[in-house]
């Protein structure tokens, strides 16, 4: 593929990505909206990827490779933390647990 | 693996992220969501890794470990009311990924012959200049949420004009390393000056304005890796990092609609200078008298009422009083109190941080109301407990075209039959605006610390 097809391509799927984005987080509940915006912010950990390209390009000197390396580090401090914050925040939101003995008691006796 | 192979299997992170943000719908299934995000996570970094690897793969492994062992202990470790300034700071190291990619990536492509395409040219000055200005900005909000230096908007004369320069400055250079001057050095000074702009484009920014500027940079960390994806062509690098750029736009201008203020107002207004003496006005007109109460009669109030709504702020984040104030209302709901909690979109210091905070204390989902769901029920609700929350309460926002705060909708607390307002003193709040519902003579204050006030309430409602 041409590098300007390449680029029509790619330039495709930004757009695509934009509609999509909008699209599904308009369905995200005003409760959920901290989980969102810590669980997106793990997904553009993905910059972890690029950082791993760059740090393995071949035929590189010092420079390239220290700071891919700086990257790699800093885009896996991203993802690998932003999974994790959202995991337990999530982790947190139940719905009323079964009741208890005592609390279904005390639900008859107001009844 | 062949770039084919690879590309087909980047489908699957693609794929995955885009159900992790369709699952986050509903809380019922939000954790299964964002476990298969991080799944698909794996696997594009498992890909990539065989795929470009090659000698450095060790190098790789060494570089994630040390990140992701920093990135799992600070997220294992950090409380929920800090959780704003950890999503700044993986945010920033994010940004910061991002600009570094851009640097390194010219440094291979320049020396001769190579001449890289303009497209790249213009990815890598972008994604130089957003990933600083992201990476420098999410450090100073950590460091205002952290409180490691103030949050009070930092400002001085000619702020605006000097950071829209300087702004149009690192645009004429990002155009000129794209069309002409290949040279490093030009980059060098696109990032050094982005990460300047982060930096005064946040400090004039107050804490309580803090939710909107984490979201926005949440999404200007997203565009910068969507961008890298141009440099690298990488189509998940494109997918992912646009999806988050879509959605922390949406998000910002959510939040912007829930204060009633465009993106502009927010970001260059330097909210909480103006209302010096706009709070001089309000006191003025008030005038009215303030009636306190001890815990005991604010304990009687609550038994003996049918429904009580909470209203939580950043005042029960500061206080942790979020497992005392369930307590509270576990005892009432077991005298047979009907207890719901009325959640504005901006409380706390993060969208839907109150949310957290309260699911954290094991508050069940169904109990905490938006605000289109919560005013409607204020009419017939016996008594309103605000908790740390001030301007979302103010009345001001409906009736008092002179106040700041004009226009924002808010929580009509003022319509319940009853409101007990728990706060520190009749300071005003972080915005520094009176509210006049504490004159309301509905309304009765409990001074003191919120924890405390909750665990006295808890004690005088067990006597009773």
């Amino acid at each position: 593929m041409s590098h300007t097809m390449l680029l029509v391509f790619e330039v495709t799927i930004l757009v695509l990505a934009i509609f999509l984005g909008f699209e599904v987080i308009s369905k995200v509940p005003t409760l959920l909206h901290t989980p969102l915006m810590s669980g997106t912010n793990a997904i553009h950990g993905i910059v972890v990827a690029g950082a791993m390209i760059v740090l393995a390009e071949p035929g590189k000197g010092a420079f390239t490779w220290i700071v891919g390396f700086v990257a790699v580090v800093l885009g896996s401090a991203n993802v690998v933390g932003g999974f994790v914050v959202t995991d337990r925040m999530l982790e947190m939101f139940k719905k009323r647990e079964p009741a208890k003995p005592e609390d279904a008691a005390e639900g008859k006796d107001a009844s | 693996m062949s770039t084919t192979t690879a590309d087909l299997l980047y489908l699957i992170p693609i794929v995955t992220f885009i159900l992790a943000l369709r699952f986050l719908s509903s809380p019922a299934h939000a954790r299964r969501g964002n476990q298969i995000g991080a799944a698909g996570m794996i696997v594009a970094i498992v890909v990539t890794w065989i795929k470009a690897g090659g000698t450095s793969w060790w190098a790789i492994v060494i570089g994630m470990l040390i990140g992701g062992g920093f990135g799992a202990f600070a997220a294992r470790k950090v409380k929920m009311t800090a959780m704003p300034q950890m999503v700044a700071l993986f945010n920033g190291v994010g940004g910061g990924a991002a600009a570094l990619i851009a640097l390194a990536e010219l440094h291979r492509l320049l020396p001769p012959p190579g001449r890289p395409h303009v497209d790249v040219l213009i990815a890598m000055a972008l994604s130089g200049l957003i990933g600083a200005v992201s990476f420098a900005g999410s450090m100073i909000a950590f460091a205002k949420l952290q409180e490691l230096i103030g949050g009070r908007p930092i400002t001085y004369p000619g702020q605006n004009v000097g950071n829209m320069v300087l702004l149009a400055v690192l645009v004429a250079l990002a155009i000129a390393l794209s069309v002409g001057v290949q040279d490093q050095w030009l980059l060098w000074v696109i990032v050094g000056g982005g990460s300047l702009f982060g930096v005064l484009f946040v400090l004039p920014i107050g804490g309580a304005d803090m939710p909107v500027v984490i979201s926005l940079l949440n999404a200007f960390t997203g565009l910068a890796v969507a961008i890298g994806g141009f440099e690298l062509q990488n189509n998940v690098l494109i997918v992912a990092g646009m999806l988050v750029g879509a959605s922390g736009t949406l998000l910002t201008l959510k939040m912007g609609k829930a204060m009633n203020r465009s993106l502009g107002n927010l970001l260059f207004s330097a909210f909480g200078q103006v209302t010096a003496e706009a709070a001089a006005v309000a006191a003025g007109a008030g005038g009215g008298t303030v009636r306190s109460a001890s815990a005991e009669d604010v304990a009687v109030m609550l038994a003996y009422a049918h429904k009580v709504v909470f209203v939580p702020g950043y005042g029960l984040a500061v206080a942790q009083a979020q497992h005392d104030v369930r307590q509270l209302a576990d005892m009432l709901e077991a005298k047979g109190v009907e207890v719901t909690y009325a959640i504005h979109p901006v409380a706390g210091r993060m969208p839907g941080h109150m949310n957290v905070l309260l699911a954290e204390a094991n508050v069940p989902y169904t109990q905490l109301k938006e605000m289109d769901e919560a005013n409607p029920e204020f009419s017939r609700t016996d008594v309103a407990v605000v908790v740390g929350a001030n301007d979302v309460v103010n009345p001001d926002a409906r009736s008092n075209q002179s106040s700041p705060i004009y226009g924002m909708p808010i929580l009509n607390v003022d319509e319940a039959q009853a409101v007990v307002v728990l706060k520190r003193s009749m300071n005003p709040g972080f915005a520094g605006i009176e509210n006049p519902l504490f004159y309301n003579p509905k309304t009765v204050m409990l001074f003191g610390d919120a924890k405390e006030s909750i665990m006295k309430l808890t004690a005088a409602v067990k006597t009773l």
